[in-house]
């Protein structure tokens, strides 16, 4: 794991010292909340529908024992008693005082986190596959380049003010497991027909009002120049980027607008001029990066063989356990999402006990994923019927990975001020409807947002609900057939929106028709592509 | 009515005008009528509240209701956690919401 260095630490602790100043002065009036609003939201700190919320940064989703004892400690401590970890690798904390929060950031900065660069129209939280390092079929880990790029936008000047918020995915797999091409900039890590390394960019993509599914517009470049050419895609952004819009200023839309061709030539022409202005860092420091993400220390001569005679572990082991690249381990997902429960919430003990198992089991450390679950990159097979113990006496051992019980939701209307409808009530009936079928059903994606702005990714899910206002009344419309796989695709809507209870049934009504067509060994999603949406729409609306 | 909430600047408890002072109890709102917005730019400057707003509500029979659910949500406190609502012995207090 990335450790901080002298740099690193003082600049959070300045601007720890720098938000208790100006905290202490919006409390005692010099500083009106005009001024303070934008100060805070640089700092992660909202006001949301019942409280501040606090956003802290988790780069790349990746977390050390030591940090995430600390995210729990503080759920106690300030607010009460849980966490919610996001669809960005993030955690946030729904109760904060704002009186507190100085106290709260400090807390941080002691085991190198912060939530600068949470909000804003800037570079935020840069995200990542939640099975780098670890992944079978990766070809490098990730992590390297998203912390070069953490370090590069991390209090950008130039990029502190853009004309809309920022944000960037890193993979290194074929398996796109960060929605990597529904991003501003996703980067995947490509290997050429020279056998050499470098960065296939994708920009312009995102969800949000207008979804967009980001096109490739660079397909290798090289790792010494991955920087520079970061720069140029947002320096064409930042100076051609509608502000007189809010609705139309992400950079997808100057994509679309410009077309992927022209926003490619000024790019590159942008890129050919940074060239000659030496800002790229030089590769000693993506090395010295590199050392901090070294193997653990992984046992040769481990056994692959699992003991199944447990027919509950069996069930975890087969959904909740992904390959790994060294023989005797393996990737361990921990859900968050246990039936009727909700999605991504954690109290403080399972945060501290999920930071204990790291320590015990998995090298010290754990990512958040963009599902909203937690991950431990590395336990070795011997041990997971010990680990899943533990989880399952806490609470912990959910066996729906990738089922329709894991579903993705934002906070919606329960906690969010920006929501026209409440997602997490609807989550919980359909994980409680559909328990105990996720082996009939298979793999799908269903996620869910409370209003447009899609934090909940229902754009991307092969079942997506989003909610809506319709004359002070919550409405929910459905969509198929989307993906933030490899293969992304954008879901569309099936007809008219359906109350809570009507938005269950017609969830039952489509995965009806997925059971009745489905073919071999065909996923939801794969049905739906091959029949379309129209024996889907015959069914539901009738 | 036309009553009038925010939120604590300290704390960010939403907080709703009973006439004098800001109360977190929804049943405690007072109509501000016309002086709506007089009121509110008095209680922020007095940094008594932040983030404060006019909503339409009815007293009913059994108290004051925001006329959105938005504000129910808020006079309430999350549907699906009320032990930490402000009702949180009412198991049905949710349905207020509705």
């Amino acid at each position: 794991m990335y450790k901080y260095d002298t740099y690193d630490q003082a600049m959070v602790d300045a601007r720890v010292a720098e938000f208790r100043d100006q905290v202490h002065r919006r409390l005692d009036g010099s500083l009106p909340e005009d001024k303070f609003r934008p100060l805070r939201l640089m700092n992660g700190l909202y006001l949301q529908l019942h409280a501040y919320m606090l956003r802290v940064a988790v780069p790349y989703g990746t977390l050390s024992s030591a940090q995430m004892r600390v995210l729990g400690d503080i759920a106690d401590k300030y607010d009460r008693g849980y966490g919610h970890f996001t669809t960005r690798q993030n955690i946030q904390y729904n109760w904060i005082k704002l009186e507190d929060a100085p106290d709260i950031l400090a807390d941080l900065a002691k085991v190198e986190m912060h939530a600068i660069q949470t909000s804003g129209n800037c570079i935020r939280n840069i995200s990542s596959d939640q099975y780098a390092g670890a992944a079978a079929d990766e070809l490098v880990d990730p992590r390297p380049y998203a912390e070069l790029l953490r370090q590069w936008s991390s209090f950008h000047p130039e990029f502190s003010y853009l004309p809309r918020k920022f944000k960037i995915a890193v993979i290194a797999s074929a398996t796109d497991r960060a929605a990597m091409r529904l991003h501003d900039i996703g980067i995947e890590i490509v290997k050429n027909d020279k056998g050499e390394i470098g960065a296939a960019f994708y920009v312009g993509g995102g969800m949000g009002r207008t979804p967009m599914i980001a096109p490739c517009i660079n397909a290798f470049v090289p790792l010494d120049q991955l920087v520079t050419y970061s720069e140029a895609c947002l320096r064409v952004y930042n100076r051609y980027g509608r502000r007189d819009n809010k609705y139309k200023a992400r950079i997808k839309i100057l994509v679309h607008e410009l077309g992927k061709k022209e926003y490619t030539r000024q790019v590159e022409a942008e890129f050919a001029h940074l060239l000659t202005q030496g800002i790229e860092p030089p590769l000693a420091e993506l090395e010295r990066i590199k050392a901090q993400f070294a193997d653990p220390a992984f046992e040769s001569g481990l056994t692959d063989s699992v003991d199944r005679s447990d027919p509950d572990f069996a069930l975890w082991v087969d959904r909740n356990t992904a390959a790994h690249r060294v023989p005797g381990y393996a990737i361990v997902t921990i859900s968050l999402k246990p039936v009727g429960g909700i999605p991504g919430d954690a109290s403080a003990d399972q945060i501290r006990l999920m930071a204990d198992l790291a320590k015990e089991y998995a090298f010290d450390e754990l990512r958040v994923t963009h599902a909203q679950n937690i991950v431990l990159a590395h336990v070795k097979k011997a041990d997971l019927h010990a680990l899943w113990t533990r989880l399952d006496e806490a609470g912990l051992s959910t066996a729906n990975l990738d089922t329709i019980g894991d579903i993705i939701a934002c906070p919606g209307l329960d906690y969010c001020s920006l929501a026209n409808a409440r997602s997490i009530p609807v989550a919980q009936k359909i994980s409680e409807r559909f328990a105990g079928r996720e082996g009939e059903l298979g793999e799908i994606k269903l996620k869910i947002s409370g209003c447009i702005n899609a934090c909940g990714h229902h754009h991307a899910g092969h079942i997506g609900i989003l909610g809506v206002d319709r004359k002070g009344v919550e409405n929910y419309q459905l969509l198929l057939g989307g993906s933030e796989g490899a293969d992304t695709s954008l879901g569309q809507i099936t007809g008219p929106g359906f109350d809570e209870d009507g938005i269950v049934g017609a969830i039952e009504t489509a995965t009806g028709v997925y059971l009745a067509n489905k073919e071999g060994e065909e996923r939801f999603l794969d049905t739906y592509r091959r029949i379309g949406m129209a024996p889907f729409k015959e069914a539901i609306y009738g | 009515m036309n009553i009038l909430t925010g939120n604590d600047l300290k704390t960010g408890a939403v907080t709703w005008w009973d006439g004098s002072g800001w109360s977190l109890h929804v049943d405690d709102a007072a109509d501000a009528g016309a002086e709506a917005d007089t009121i509110l730019a008095r209680e922020e400057a007095a940094r008594h509240v932040v983030s404060a707003y006019a909503v339409d509500g009815e007293k009913t029979a059994e108290g004051v209701r925001p006329a959105h659910i938005k504000e129910r949500i808020r006079a309430l406190g999350p549907t699906v956690r009320l032990d930490l609502s402000l009702k949180p012995a009412d198991p049905a207090a949710g349905n207020w919401v509705i």
